[in-house]
């Protein structure tokens, strides 16, 4: 399968605080790579690097083929990124953001409508297109964030929490929608539900204080457990984990 | 498109989206006209021209060009949308280029509402239309300059209040540089030269020239300098915060 996202050896410092410290992370097309981790651990900053919000103190990540530092628009045109709190213009109506994106994207201007009708049916936003965002139930929101995302049908999707707020029935859509895109694309979502690993991704990385503690199928991470737990036994495994790096990170 | 000119369409339709364009013309109509009857005494001079709207526009745009810049950045990085913005492929430049050019087409907007003044002036008399060409070209450079300071003062910030009050106090330096009461301030602990400098800055100084009905190379070359150099600042400005 062809390489998408490979970051090499990623460090960002903020001030006094090391927040990554030697992250790398190669993913294949047809990957999901469920991100974990403890709050602080550093999912976002690792997650901005990757989009090139924040560029790393030292390391480089290339996507597609495309140097971020280098090649930064190329480069960029690769992915679609949903960043933490799916954050949008609260005076747009949805249709307007989305066709502001689209634009942004370079979709050609006849080809626009077509793609935010083809998103709006994929996200189920059709019934509130010529709504202001503001108005929006939270749940909304986040299918706003995930539809300007994916409205370029890209290579790469980066998400932050993409089911985050969201209700069960909501958390079941995006999670079915990741599952059938993951098939050709190369997805990074970061969660704190660890049954979500289980249930929509090929891969789960863990990071503790702002290094990959773990990296393996979900099976290989709930098999580290020992038979003696039978219960919430990724749970168990998560905190064995993450409990002591966080120790040591205080 | 233009990728300057997607961010330019957001940026100028989002002032017509909020009340802040209504009240914003309301309030810059109102005071020009409060300017050039009450205080610039249009009718008491006995005079044909629009100097007493004019010399009134740098105090004008000091209030209110800091009420249209400061949500230019502030905004983006309170709401969290800076995170998208930034990572659209769209260069940095081309997205402070367009946001500019959306708050200066703005306030060219309201310049264009004061038509009927120059309706009347030259329906009373006759006056020197190349004057009054020069006048709004210095007043469309005033706008320009406090907007550019306006925007990188916005990207320092999150806090749009914060902003506004800065950006008031910096145009209100830049504007008046060139007078004692800035120059004072100065005078004791900088070299002369320096002080020279400072004086050269002076918005006024420049606009009060271009007012005359000179359109000097010089005067031009400050005011489009200057909201260059200024947009090249807030590039590195936003470039440096997003990542710290």
């Amino acid at each position: 399968m062809r390489e998408l996202i490979s970051a090499n050896n990623l460090h960002k410092s903020f001030a006094e605080l090391r927040a990554v410290n030697g992250v790398s992370l190669r993913v294949n097309a047809g990957e999901v790579v469920g991100f974990l981790g403890p709050n602080g651990a550093g999912k976002t900053t690792t997650m901005r690097m990757l989009t090139g919000f924040h560029d790393p103190s030292s390391g480089s990540v290339s996507l597609n083929g495309f140097s971020l530092a280098d090649d930064p628009i190329p480069a960029r045109q690769t992915f679609g990124y949903l960043p933490e709190g799916a954050p949008a213009y609260p005076d747009m109506t949805v249709r307007e953001y989305l066709q502001f994106i689209a634009s942004a994207r370079g979709i050609a201007r006849r080809e626009i409508a077509s793609k935010i009708d083809d998103v709006a049916g994929r996200v189920r936003l059709r019934g509130v297109l010529d709504q202001v965002i503001e108005t929006l139930s939270k749940g909304f929101k986040r299918r706003v964030g995930i539809a300007q995302a994916i409205i370029h049908d890209p290579p790469i999707l980066i998400m932050d929490e993409p089911t985050d707020g969201l209700d069960p029935n909501q958390k079941h859509e995006v999670r079915e929608l990741i599952r059938t895109m993951g098939s050709t694309k190369a997805i990074v979502l970061s969660t704190h539900i660890l049954e979500e690993v289980e249930a929509v991704c090929t891969r789960a990385v863990v990071i503790a204080a702002g290094r990959i503690v773990f990296d393996g199928t979900p099976e290989e991470f709930e098999s580290k457990a020992p038979a003696s737990i039978t219960r919430n036994r990724m749970d168990y495994v998560f905190r064995q984990l993450t409990a002591p790096a966080a120790e040591v990170a205080l | 498109m233009n990728p300057w000119r997607v961010i330019f369409r957001r940026e100028f339709r989002a002032y017509f989206s909020t009340p802040l364009a209504a009240v914003f013309l309301v309030v810059f109509l109102f005071m020009a006209g409060v300017f050039s009857f009450s205080m610039g005494g249009l009718f008491e001079r006995g005079q044909a021209d629009m100097r007493s709207f004019f010399q009134f526009v740098p105090w004008l745009f000091l209030f209110l060009a800091p009420a249209l810049s400061m949500r230019l950045w502030a905004e983006e990085r309170r709401l969290g949308t800076i995170e998208i913005l930034t990572t659209l492929p769209i260069s940095l430049w081309d997205t402070v280029v367009g946001k500019f050019l959306a708050a200066w087409s703005f306030s060219l907007v309201a310049l264009a509402l004061t038509v009927p003044l120059w309706i009347t002036v030259s329906w009373l008399g006759d006056p020197d239309q190349g004057v009054i060409a020069a006048g709004y070209i210095a007043s469309a450079m005033v706008a320009g300059i406090f907007l550019a300071i306006g925007g990188f003062v916005s990207a320092l910030t999150k806090n749009q209040v914060i902003a506004f009050v800065v950006t008031i106090v910096a145009c209100f330096l830049v504007l008046l540089s060139g007078f004692p009461l800035v120059l004072n301030f100065f005078r004791g602990w900088v070299s002369p030269a320096a002080v020279d400098a400072i004086a050269s800055v002076s918005v006024l100084t420049h606009f009060n020239s271009l007012m005359r009905g000179v359109v000097e190379f010089r005067d031009v070359v400050y005011f489009v300098s200057g909201i260059f150099a200024l947009m090249v600042a807030t590039t590195f400005v936003v470039d440096w915060r997003k990542s710290a």
